[in-house]
């Protein structure tokens, strides 16, 4: 089974990457680059992560939401967070970057957050 | 004058070491922390503390991979884990050059915060009582970490 499982669906104008597993240094964090980067190139900029399956993440990871959400705003897009764990968002807040992402518990207000 | 005979006092502290050698492969993170959960497991660490240092220990064993060995598979990473009654130790050897960690920027700095890397010393120093690094005269560098329980 891969490191990180990603499941795509649209919700209107938004896309919707279901996650689970883990975002950590090698074969997670590529497979996170690689989904973000395959909706850039299919020209998706609204882009909603649903972590709730992710158990665990680690500075690669982390570094790697960050490139995500910094490659996406460059190009004119929004990434925003959906169900975090609590561990995530324990991390998150540790390293100061819920100041930095939309984190959002409710799917519906998290989609229209884009509007 | 009274004089007085002290017992000997014998104490004894027992301390568990595991040690763990691995070639410089980021699969080696992986593989030293599913090895360390399992000795942590009977330390007696609470679940929040052992989640602190596992992520503690993957981030000090990826720096020895990435920036110490910089994956040189013929370079070695090992890992040295002792359990006393009152802590809990870790020592991560590389075969690199060593560094300074004061050289490394605060990661929760305004200015850092959209930086891709840089954030693994810094939890390694959240979730950790005690961090520190020596660079061996024989060559590589030590980072020891302590968890007191």
């Amino acid at each position: 089974m891969a490191e990180l499982n990603i499941s795509e669906r649209q919700a209107g104008d938004v896309t919707v990457l279901d996650m689970s597993g883990k975002i950590t240094i090698g074969e997670g964090s590529v497979a996170l680059r690689t989904a973000v980067r395959r909706m850039l190139e299919e020209g998706k900029k609204k882009i909603l992560l649903n972590l709730a399956g992710v158990g665990y993440i680690d500075s690669s990871g982390i570094g790697e939401l960050v490139s995500s959400y910094t490659a996406i705003n460059k190009d004119g897009g929004q990434l925003k967070l959906l169900n975090l764990t609590q561990k995530l968002q324990d991390l998150l807040a540790i390293t100061k970057l819920l100041t930095v992402f939309d984190v959002y518990e409710g799917e519906s207000e998290a989609l229209n957050s884009f509007k | 004058m009274a004089l007085v005979r002290e017992r000997p006092c014998l104490i004894v502290v027992t301390v568990e070491t595991t040690e763990f050698k691995l070639p410089s492969r980021i699969g080696a993170v992986e593989e030293v922390a599913a090895a360390v959960a399992g000795v942590m497991s009977r330390s007696g660490l609470d679940e929040q503390a052992a989640f602190g240092v596992d992520m503690a220990l993957r981030e000090a064993v990826t720096n020895a991979v990435l920036h110490g060995n910089k994956k040189d598979e013929t370079k070695l990473v090992e890992v040295v884990l002792n359990i006393s009654p009152s802590a809990l130790e870790i020592r991560v050897h590389d075969q690199g050059a060593g560094f300074n960690p004061e050289t490394i920027p605060d990661p929760t700095i305004a200015e850092n915060l959209l930086k891709t890397s840089g954030r693994g010393i810094f939890l390694m120093r959240t979730f950790m009582d005690e961090v520190d690094w020596v660079i061996r005269p024989e060559g590589g560098t030590t980072v020891r970490m302590l968890k007191r329980f």
